[in-house]
């Protein structure tokens, strides 16, 4: 008897089996079915979080680092740096003139703002002051009207530029160009509006936005704000010599003593790469548990539901042997259907999750995505799960001597 | 060398405190296409002395040489391969799966042995056909009567043409002119050179045989020829029994 034969046969018996207790293997099979999901629930999380990321990661742009007053992941006491110094405009001009290797240097601010049009009204909105390299900066583009010139920001125009949620919501049936919307209790006329930018990482929606000269954000919403640099470099790879200069230049801008650290901080979006796989990798650590855990139990319960099957079936077995079947081939029968009963409970939790997972892609903010690979280890880990939790008891069965077998009713 | 060849066989049974002596110390040869009839009364180890020939049991002493090999050394599998191959066995009780049909029932021993779906499916229903249930295919042990069971269980151990057939009881609950039927096909394999070994409490059922053995108490009591066959009767003997070569 060839091996595909046994397995074939085997399947033909472990379904008959199955199909002649429903219920009973429907229930036994609960366990795995909640570890299959969380193992596709998780895989779909991980991948979601991944494409979320890249997309919001790359709207950083890979060759900018942002020179600011705080590191954007700080370990240490938030003492050591709340007295430093603010970064000024004048700072950002002079890094501008200064530095070498860079190819846009850009001032920047942001804070929350209230936007009012026509007595519509927006709270909340986040307000960008940006100059006419921040376009290229930040990576954005524009889908109708224009960017600021450079003469907008020296003479401080009060002009804005919309991001593409705010500007629908108010000018649903209008072009928004040319239109004068209020920012705080300042009056700005709109020139432009941006291509929609979608969510950081599903959380804040980027759209909401409105962008005005850096230059007059001092002057109508924040008497001091605290600047932040964006420097762009030709490439990725030659981030770390910018890095170097930008370091040494904003030392001699501030002033700071030889010997004396750093009052300022150099970030790279590299931290939040780092933060994020931290993060992807403790989901995946709390998923691996609450996996491995409910399919211990759910293995248990397949465990258990197999010796109760091998003793019901002993007679059944011990027919099999009189007639022929060797060890091998009553091993392999039960194993089959321990495995047939996993990966039924597999098929039913990727039949629970794949609609859960397009419901939760369309209707809320959060990018799940559900793809053949995550299928294709749910299923695996079911069989794999049976056949763990079907062996001892496939074992029993194999071992059993055909007139005691035979005995049994 | 005789094809069965037992000296001493003992099978104890220990229930707790109890030992049950089935078969105490049996000697016996069969020679290759004997046709042999076993009698006693119920409880005489009858069907333990089958269950050993059958080798779905092992003795508590003596030793059981089938074709000239020792049982006792054989793994397993080899045992497997010697019930699936050479072995055809109606179990006293039928012991038919209960959820099969008859036809997948008498297909089992030839999916141990590996044949091919379509062959065995037309081999299980010529069985089938030649112990009279041509019209009962798809009916479940449960559906069919008691001699209609015992027949497929007949046609079960006989699909595999095996050399060696084993039937506890196997006319005990037919009427007499399907047990007949049943005698003719073993009158007929035996004819050509299989060997058959049959229990039966019926006098005229052993009278087909060549050879009766009585067994009373777990002992053979009397090894007697019918007659029907010359001279193929053996007294067990520590020494190989001088004899003309079994043809068919
Ligand atoms: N598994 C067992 N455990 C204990 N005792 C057993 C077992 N099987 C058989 N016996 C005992 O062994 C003796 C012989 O039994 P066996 O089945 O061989 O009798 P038999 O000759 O086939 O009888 P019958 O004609 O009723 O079928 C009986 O006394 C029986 O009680
Ligand atoms: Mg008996």
């Amino acid at each position: 008897m060839t091996l595909s034969d046994e397995i074939r046969e085997s399947a033909l018996i472990a379904w008959a089996a199955l199909r002649a207790n429903k219920l009973r293997s429907t229930l036994t099979t609960l366990g795995v079915v909640i570890g299959i999901i969380t193992v596709t629930l998780m895989g779909t999380a991980i991948n979601g979080i991944n494409a979320a990321f890249r997309q919001s990661i790359s709207s950083m742009g890979a060759d900018v680092l942002f020179v600011g007053r705080f590191p954007w992941m700080a370990f240490d006491d938030w003492r050591t740096y709340r007295n430093r110094p603010e970064i000024t405009l004048a700072q950002a001009r002079e890094l501008e003139r200064l530095l070498t290797t860079a190819v846009a240097v850009a001032p920047q601010v942001d804070g929350n703002g209230t936007v009012l049009y026509n007595r519509r009204r927006a709270s909340g909105v986040w307000i960008n002051g940006n100059t006419e390299q921040s376009l290229s900066i930040r990576g954005l583009s524009i889908a109708t009207g224009r960017w600021f010139t450079a003469s907008d920001i020296v003479s401080a125009r009060p002009v804005c530029v919309l991001g593409s949620y705010l500007a629908e919501g108010f000018f649903p049936h209008e072009s928004p160009l040319g239109k004068r919307i209020r920012i705080n209790d300042s009056n700005y006329e709109v020139i432009g509006v941006i291509e929609p930018l979608g969510s950081f990482l599903g959380t804040w929606n980027q759209d909401n936005q409105v962008v005005i000269p850096v230059t007059r954000f001092q002057a109508d919403l924040q008497r001091r704000p605290d600047y932040s640099i964006s420097v762009k470099a030709r490439s990725a790879a030659d981030l770390p010599e910018v890095v170097e200069e930008v370091r040494a230049v904003m030392r001699r801008i501030r002033k700071v003593p030889p010997g004396a650290p750093d009052d300022f901080a150099i970030n790279q979006q590299d931290v939040f790469i780092q933060f994020f796989m931290a993060f992807g990798g403790a989901i995946g650590l709390v998923g691996l548990f609450i996996t491995g855990l409910s399919l211990l139990v759910g293995g248990i319960g397949i465990m258990n539901i197999m010796f109760v099957s091998v003793t019901e079936r002993t007679k059944e077995i011990g027919i099999r042997k009189a007639l022929g079947a060797k060890k091998r081939t009553i091993l392999i029968q039960f194993l089959i259907e321990a495995a047939s009963l996993t990966l039924g409970a597999g098929l039913l939790a990727v039949a629970i999750t794949w609609p859960a997972t397009l419901a939760i892609d369309h209707y809320t903010s959060f990018a799940a995505r559900m793809s053949w690979w995550i299928v294709a280890i749910a299923l695996l880990v079911s069989i794999l799960t049976g056949i763990v939790a079907g062996f001892i008891p496939a074992l029993r069965a194999a071992r059993m001597n055909p007139v005691d077998a035979l005995r049994a009713d | 060398m005789a094809l069965i060849q037992i000296r001493n066989l003992a099978r104890r049974y220990v229930m707790g405190s109890d030992t049950v002596h089935a078969l105490r110390g049996v000697s016996l040869d069969i020679e290759k296409g004997e046709y042999v009839a076993i009698m006693g009364p119920s409880g005489s180890g009858k069907s333990t002395l089958m269950n050993l020939l059958g080798c779905l049991d092992s003795p508590s002493a003596g030793s059981y040489d089938l074709n000239g090999k020792d049982v006792a050394r054989m793994s397993d599998n080899d045992l497997a391969e010697i019930r699936n191959r050479e072995i055809g066995f109606v179990f006293q009780s039928f012991n038919l799966l209960p959820r099969s049909d008859a036809l997948h029932n008498v297909e089992l021993p030839l999916i141990y042995s590996g044949m091919s779906r379509t062959d065995r499916r037309l081999r299980a229903r010529e069985a089938l056909v030649q112990v009279g249930l041509a019209d009962r295919l798809h009916h479940r042990p449960n559906e069919l009567s008691g001699g209609q069971r015992q027949r497929v269980a007949v046609a079960r151990a006989l699909v595999n043409h095996p050399s060696i057939v084993l039937a506890d009881e196997p006319t005990g609950n037919l009427d007499s002119r399907t047990g007949q039927e049943i005698l003719n096909l073993f009158e007929h394999l035996s004819s050509q050179g299989n060997t058959i070994i049959v229990v039966t409490h019926e006098e005229d059922v052993a009278q087909h045989s060549h050879r009766i053995l009585r067994i009373r108490d777990g002992l053979i009591a009397a090894d007697e020829s019918t007659g029907r066959r010359s001279s193929s009767v053996t007294v067990p003997s520590p020494h190989p029994p001088v004899l003309p070569p079994q043809g068919p």
